[in-house]
């Protein structure tokens, strides 16, 4: 028990010593422009006074609940968990189909429903680079920044690129033509260009690894930022683009008039239908992500990335182009951030590169590392847990970001491998047997 | 020994790295449907070898042919990394293992497939689409993996992960991974270090196998004279990144020079080599 | 001519406020292995204490300006050295052991807690303060430009120069410089040698965020202001610079800060100020292409 205190103690003055100043003194800029200060030794004496109880909490908490983790549990409880592990994924799957059905009063719930799935096909989009490939992407939000101001520019009529460059040819296809199917026919245009521009990222790293990697994508990603922010002819800069094309039911608007959809169909208007479409829209397009990372993984291919991600070396000597290989996995992580970026600008009809920093991709990249990489179901809960969790944090108001990056911390210290951590293999003889994650390497490129 | 045109010619090899000579002028053959070994002291430039060999390193200088069963002749020294393995077909092993420790030992049999069915994939477009011809394809990659698996008895544990298996199933695993690759050539790196007496004796029963049944010719460093002499066709003897000696073991070991560059060496891999031959 | 002149010397001062971020990042990379993506952060509040400390120091009746500078930087990389050491101990050392993207998260959501820690306890707004050193020279003056050289300048550089003269020092002459050198080739046989690795990998710590402590008021005296989101650029460009430089490499972490504070300056200068930060990130890139290593880094040998 001393000792407890005793730590306590030095818990408590290493507090005091954080937050004397910070906490302690209050600075502000006063109304001339000149800075005042005041004190608040109320709420420091509090802090310091929280750590203290919190360190002996803590510390007793580890005594007793410490040995308890370690034991075993019993077969039978292992069994019946693994059982509901396996109905986890379809159980989800269900839950999503329905959730316009249960919540269709809550527009508040769809709404976050669409964030919470924008985000699982982001997680799984990075996934394939990060989790299958091993290529460490700091940046991947540059990629769903091009997917969205693809779609942004090229669904605005008449296009801005003529005023940039006189007579320029591409005013011969006004995008006007395209009329209500704009957004079908430029999903997977937006998503292409993404692919694109994967690959040019994709070119000078090939040599790159490990950090350098990570650096240099984060470099690129606020270069494309810093690119939009202030090529205002284009992009409009930090006003960003507004007026973006709203998506159709192939074809068939959702709007009141007569034409609208809900006349078509004969019931009358409600703003929630282009909510139900939305939820519905970005499902099937994370299911396609899922479905082809599925697919990719089980092809040559994605075991060649996975095989990169264990020993480069090994792929040399065994004939596997490694260029190839990496450009592939980029390109096709950028296609769906590409994706998911033109399904955001439609969605919010309105794009600004405030959208694009470098949280996004540090969100993205944590849930793939919180979901345990390469585990699609992991990815899949870790979205759900960040992304419910942050909004639930929303009455925190400014202690908001504190208190998620504060959990980022302890959830990184509680599961470092991830929720999920073990790797399916992609193929078997007898029996498929989970892969402990302790095993599989989390590549250095 | 047969009168077949060897395999793989090297003509003056020479590797530099900086100011040191690690390979200098080497020159030798490596017959067809042979095992040839390649020994010496340590820091004789076996390893540099190999590596200039399957496109790891290029070399300073030198001519290395290599000439397939059909007459296809390929300069290794021209050709660089997987290129090596993918058109020249030469597949090697590592002196410290290099399996795909997460992936099981079926999925790194299949790894070593991968430019076979990449084509039968379509590049994976087929191959996404779930297309017939792919599903067959994968089918006869799955059986020639387990071929290869029975051949290493490790059926058994096809789906244990590569990097749970002890350590001399992961130096048998990672030679089946080369054979997959559908080799003319196999280089293999130390693949009896470690090993115990008994494992030892299977994998030169392995490597026999390989020779006489698949027809595949062997590149072989090892330290362990015993699997050398017992198996070896052709001997070739660096000592200082030069050739000291080319012949059949009983020359090789009767060489007094081969003695010597091992007495200065390490008296222990000399009466190895001794021994080896007693 | 002039203009070029006054470029260089502008640069030379930003690129000295990037080296001394850059030797913490530099630092911590060469002896765990790891991006401290906090330490633009560690940055940030160095700034904030400097402008706390300062503030009392005013109020209380203190005049003499050398004296103030002289107990800001001390109080300033006391405190800002104690917040490196609680993050190391919170938010790595449990992860020591593990994989490589687990403490980089860890540090990643460590630099949240720290922006918005900063945003909560002293609010969102840009804390200005009056200039605290005036005056300079104008070293050449051609009637339609002058090249100036303030007095900050001077005090900044002069900062830099000797803290990298005592630092050098320290790595290069002391127990703890070797035990860190020592850890940084290998840590297991270091503990076997009877290094205490655990400490030696604080004191790291320790001194990056007092590097950085200095950088942040040295950043506080020459802009005049600090807000809590200005650790996450700064962090981003110096640790730009310690990849540029090399990681790993110290004096490669001050050659990197260096250029990129001439790069930006020569950029804003001569071309567009909008695009100074694409300048500098493009030509990371483009270094990074042709020396994967950085300017000083050591070449990673692949054994095969």
């Amino acid at each position: 028990m001393a000792f407890i205190l005793k730590k306590a103690a030095i818990s408590a003055l290493v507090a005091l010593g954080l937050f004397f100043l910070m906490i302690g003194i209050r600075t502000e800029a006063g109304s001339s422009g000149q800075l005042i200060y005041w004190t608040r030794f109320g709420e420091l004496a509090a802090m310091v006074g929280a750590v203290f109880a919190g360190s002996i909490v803590i510390e007793l908490l580890r005594r007793w609940i410490g040995p308890v983790g370690g034991v075993e549990l019993p077969a039978g409880v292992r069994a019946t968990f693994a059982t509901l592990g396996r109905l986890l994924a379809p159980a989800l799957l269900i839950f999503a189909l329905l959730v316009p059905v249960i919540f269709y009063k809550e527009r508040y719930l769809l709404d976050l429903g669409i964030l919470v799935l924008t985000y699982v096909m982001l997680g799984w989009g990075l996934n394939i680079v990060v989790g299958l490939a091993g290529l460490l992407d700091l940046g991947y939000v540059a990629f769903y920044a091009v997917g969205a101001y693809s779609y942004a520019l090229l669904a605005q009529s008449p296009l801005p690129l003529p005023h940039l460059v006189d007579g320029f040819p591409f005013v011969a296809f006004s995008m006007e033509q395209l009329g209500p199917w704009a957004f079908w026919v430029l999903l997977p245009v937006s998503g292409l260009l993404a692919a694109l521009w994967g690959v040019i990222l994709g070119f000078p790293v090939l040599r790159l690894r490990g950090d350098y990697l990570a650096i240099v994508t984060l470099a690129f990603g606020e270069i494309i930022r810093l690119v939009i922010l202030n090529w205002q002819d284009l992009t409009g800069g930090p006003n960003g683009i507004s007026g973006i094309p709203r998506p159709t039911v192939f074809g068939i608007p959702l709007t009141p008039g007569e034409h609208g959809f809900a006349a078509m169909i004969g019931v009358p208007f409600s703003p929630t239908h282009r909510l139900v479409f939305l939820f519905y829209l970005i499902l099937a397009l994370a299911l396609l992500t899922n479905w082809a990372t599925i697919r990719l993984r089980r092809l040559p291919i994605g075991r060649a990335w996975e095989a990169m991600r264990e020993d480069e070396v090994a792929c040399r000597a065994l004939g596997i182009n490694i260029t190839t290989t990496k450009l592939s996995a980029f390109a096709i992580g950028a296609m769906f951030g590409g994706f998911a970026g033109a399904f955001f600008a439609t969605r919010q009809g309105f794009i600004s590169p405030e959208s694009f920093t470098f949280q996004e991709s540090a969100l993205v990249l944590a849930i793939v590392v919180l979901g345990g990489m390469g585990s699609q179901l992991g990815v899949a809960l870790a979205a759900i847990a960040m992304i419910g969790g942050f909004e639930l944090f929303r009455g925190l108001d400014q202690f908001r970001m504190l208190v998620f990056g504060g959990v980022m911390v302890l959830l990184m210290i509680w599961r470092p491998r991830g929720l999920i951590g073990h790797r399916a293999p992609t193929v078997f003889l007898q029996k498929r047997t989970e892969i402990s994650s302790s095993l599989v390497k989390e590549g250095h490129g | 020994m047969t009168t077949e045109a060897p395999i793989l010619a090297i003509d003056r090899l020479t590797m530099r790295f900086g100011g040191i000579v690690a390979v200098n002028e080497l020159s030798f053959t490596a017959g067809r449907r042979q095992i040839t070994a390649l020994i010496g002291p340590n820091g004789a430039g076996k390893t540099t070898v190999f590596n200039c060999i399957t496109g790891f390193y290029r070399p300073s200088s030198g001519v290395m042919q290599l000439v397939h069963d059909d007459g296809a002749a390929f300069r290794l020294d021209r050709l660089h990394d997987f290129r090596i393995c993918k058109y020249a077909k030469v597949a090697r092993t590592f002196q410290n293992i290099r399996l795909f420790p997460g992936m099981t030992a079926l999925e790194n049999l299949m790894v070593a497939q991968h430019n076979t069915l990449m084509r039968a994939s379509g590049f994976s477009l087929l191959g996404l689409l779930g297309a017939p011809s792919f599903r067959a394809a994968e089918r006869a990659a799955i059986d020639f993996a387990r071929h290869w698996l029975e051949r290493i008895g490790l059926t058994e544990r096809a789906d244990d992960a590569a990097g749970n298996l002890p350590y001399g199933d992961q130096r048998r695993l990672e030679i089946a991974r080369a054979m997959c690759a559908r080799p003319a050539l196999l280089c293999l790196d130390e693949p009896a270090a470690g090993l115990n007496a008994n494992e030892s004796a299977a994998l030169s029963e392995l490597l026999l196998s390989i020779r006489d049944d698949v027809g595949t010719s062997i590149l072989l460093i090892e330290h362990d004279m015993s699997v050398v002499m017992e198996i070896s066709d052709h001997i070739v003897v660096l000592d200082h990144g030069v050739k000291i000696a080319d012949g059949a073991p009983r020359a090789v070991r009767d060489d007094p020079k081969v003695v010597a560059a091992y007495l200065g060496a390490d008296e222990e891999d000399a009466a190895q080599v001794m021994e080896g031959g007693a | 001519m002039d203009y070029f002149f006054q470029q260089l010397i502008n640069g030379l001062v930003l690129g000295s406020i990037y080296g001394l971020i850059a030797i913490g990042y530099t630092m911590v990379y060469g002896i765990v292995g790891m991006i401290n993506f906090a330490h633009g952060d560690i940055f940030m509040i160095g700034g904030f204490i400097a402008l706390i400390t300062f503030l009392i120091l005013v109020s209380i009746g203190l005049t003499m300006v050398p004296v103030i500078l002289l107990l800001v930087l001390l109080v300033a990389m006391a405190v800002t050295a104690l917040y490196g050491w609680t993050v190391e101990r919170i938010a790595y050392r449990p992860l020591r052991q593990s994989f490589r993207l687990a403490p980089m998260l860890s540090a990643i959501g460590m630099s949240f807690v720290l922006s918005n820690f900063a945003q909560v306890s002293q609010g969102a707004r840009v804390k200005p303060v009056p200039p605290i050193i005036t005056g300079g020279y104008t070293l050449h003056d051609s009637g339609n430009f002058a090249v100036q050289l303030s007095n900050v300048q001077i005090v900044v550089v002069a900062t830099t120069i000797v803290l990298l003269a005592v630092f050098s020092y320290i790595v290069a002459r002391t127990r703890f410089g070797r035990d860190m050198r020592a850890c940084e080739q290998d840590q297991t046989m270091a503990a076997l040698l009877g290094v205490d690795v655990d400490r030696t990998i604080s004191m790291t710590f320790v001194i990056g965020a007092a590097l950085a402590a200095v950088a942040g008021m040295m950043y506080l005296l020459y802009y005049g202001l600090v807000d809590f989101f200005m650790g996450f650029i700064a962090g981003i460009k110096a640790f730009t610079a310690a990849v540029l430089g090399g990681i790993g490499s110290l004096p490669g972490a001050m050659l990197g800060g260096l250029a990129i504070g001439l790069i930006e300056t020569f950029w804003s200068a001569y071309f567009s100020v909008e695009y100074k930060d694409v300048a500098a990130f493009s030509i990371l890139i483009v270094v990074l292409i042709f020396m994967p290593t950085g300017l000083l880094g050591r070449p990673e040998v692949e054994k095969v």
